[in-house]
């Protein structure tokens, strides 16, 4: 899970090299705390969080897969 | 990033070439655009124009698309294949998998939204802009005549009953192909409710007969 969120943030950004993925498990949900270079932010968020909803939209899917409920938050 | 190089120069095949110099890469690498073919002029001499080119270093879209399908096909666990064709600006993207509702989701906004995503990260390199479309097993395209075929039942029952139908959420998309079927069918005419993401079409009788 939290692969995938990384590598999707990778393919967005400027500078992957700065994207970091924190995972916090609970019993039935999981937390993605999702950390990207302040001059990318507009990039995983996008405008009117376009960005954001559709990479929370395919996280949900893999979410499915593993049972889960996620939620993705993007941190500044 | 500006990934690409202008150059103007008597004949087209000229600017191209200086234009890769610059560059350093091989034709093979590199997508040429021709801006302005440049002319003559009357006689070589009167209201001659320079050829102009625009050369964008080649984007490996393939490795880009990829590298980001196949972590998210890992993850949901689908063991499939990428077919990638391009043409003109766009590049059509055709998934084939088993198990593919997963991919689609609700409504196609899983596919959507990996439509989109892909789009960005195709983009984000170039300044040339793809369109990118995603489908799994011609979803989109069984969608379409699905929703062609709902449209002209329900336009024939709006007509016999001169009651509105109002037809279930869909998105930009949908709305879209459902608008465009109706435009010149029967005596109906349709229009959208509601907000995103539950904006829906409706089906009205059309009461002013108008004559073709």
């Amino acid at each position: 899970m939290k692969e995938l969120l990384e590598t999707i943030a990778r393919a967005l950004v400027d500078c992957p090299e700065d994207v970091y993925v924190n995972e916090v498990e609970g019993e039935k949900s999981v937390i993605l705390e999702l950390k990207v270079s302040k001059d990318d932010m507009g990039k995983v968020i996008g405008k009117q969080g376009r960005i954001a909803k559709a990479i929370r939209t395919v996280m949900k899917a893999a979410a499915v897969k593993e049972n889960k409920r996620v939620s993705v938050e993007i941190l500044q | 990033m500006a990934d690409y190089v202008e150059k103007e120069s008597k004949s087209v095949e000229v600017a191209i070439e200086e234009a890769l110099n610059e560059m350093n890469i091989d034709k093979e690498d590199a997508d040429i655009e021709i801006l302005d073919e440049g002319s003559k002029g009357l006689f070589g001499l009167i209201g001659g124009r320079n050829a102009l080119v625009r050369v964008y270093k080649k984007v490996d879209y393939e490795e880009i698309i990829k590298s980001f399908l196949y972590p998210v096909f890992d993850m949901l666990g689908i063991d499939g294949d990428i077919d990638i064709t391009a043409e003109n600006n766009t590049l059509n993207v055709k998934l084939s998998a088993e198990n593919i509702g997963i991919i689609i989701g609700r409504r196609g906004e899983t596919l959507d939204a990996l439509q989109y995503l892909l789009g960005l990260a195709v983009n984000k390199r170039s300044d040339k802009f793809m369109r990118v479309t995603l489908d799994v097993c011609n979803y989109r395209e069984k969608r379409e005549e699905t929703l062609i075929r709902l449209a002209k039942k329900l336009a024939d029952k709006v007509e016999r009953t001169k009651k509105n139908i109002t037809l279930e959420p869909m998105n930009p998309y949908e709305r879209r192909i459902i608008h465009a079927t109706l435009q010149d069918y029967g005596h109906v005419e349709t229009y959208s409710i509601g907000d995103e993401p539950n904006r829906k079409v409706v089906i009205r009788y059309k009461r002013e007969y108008r004559k073709a």
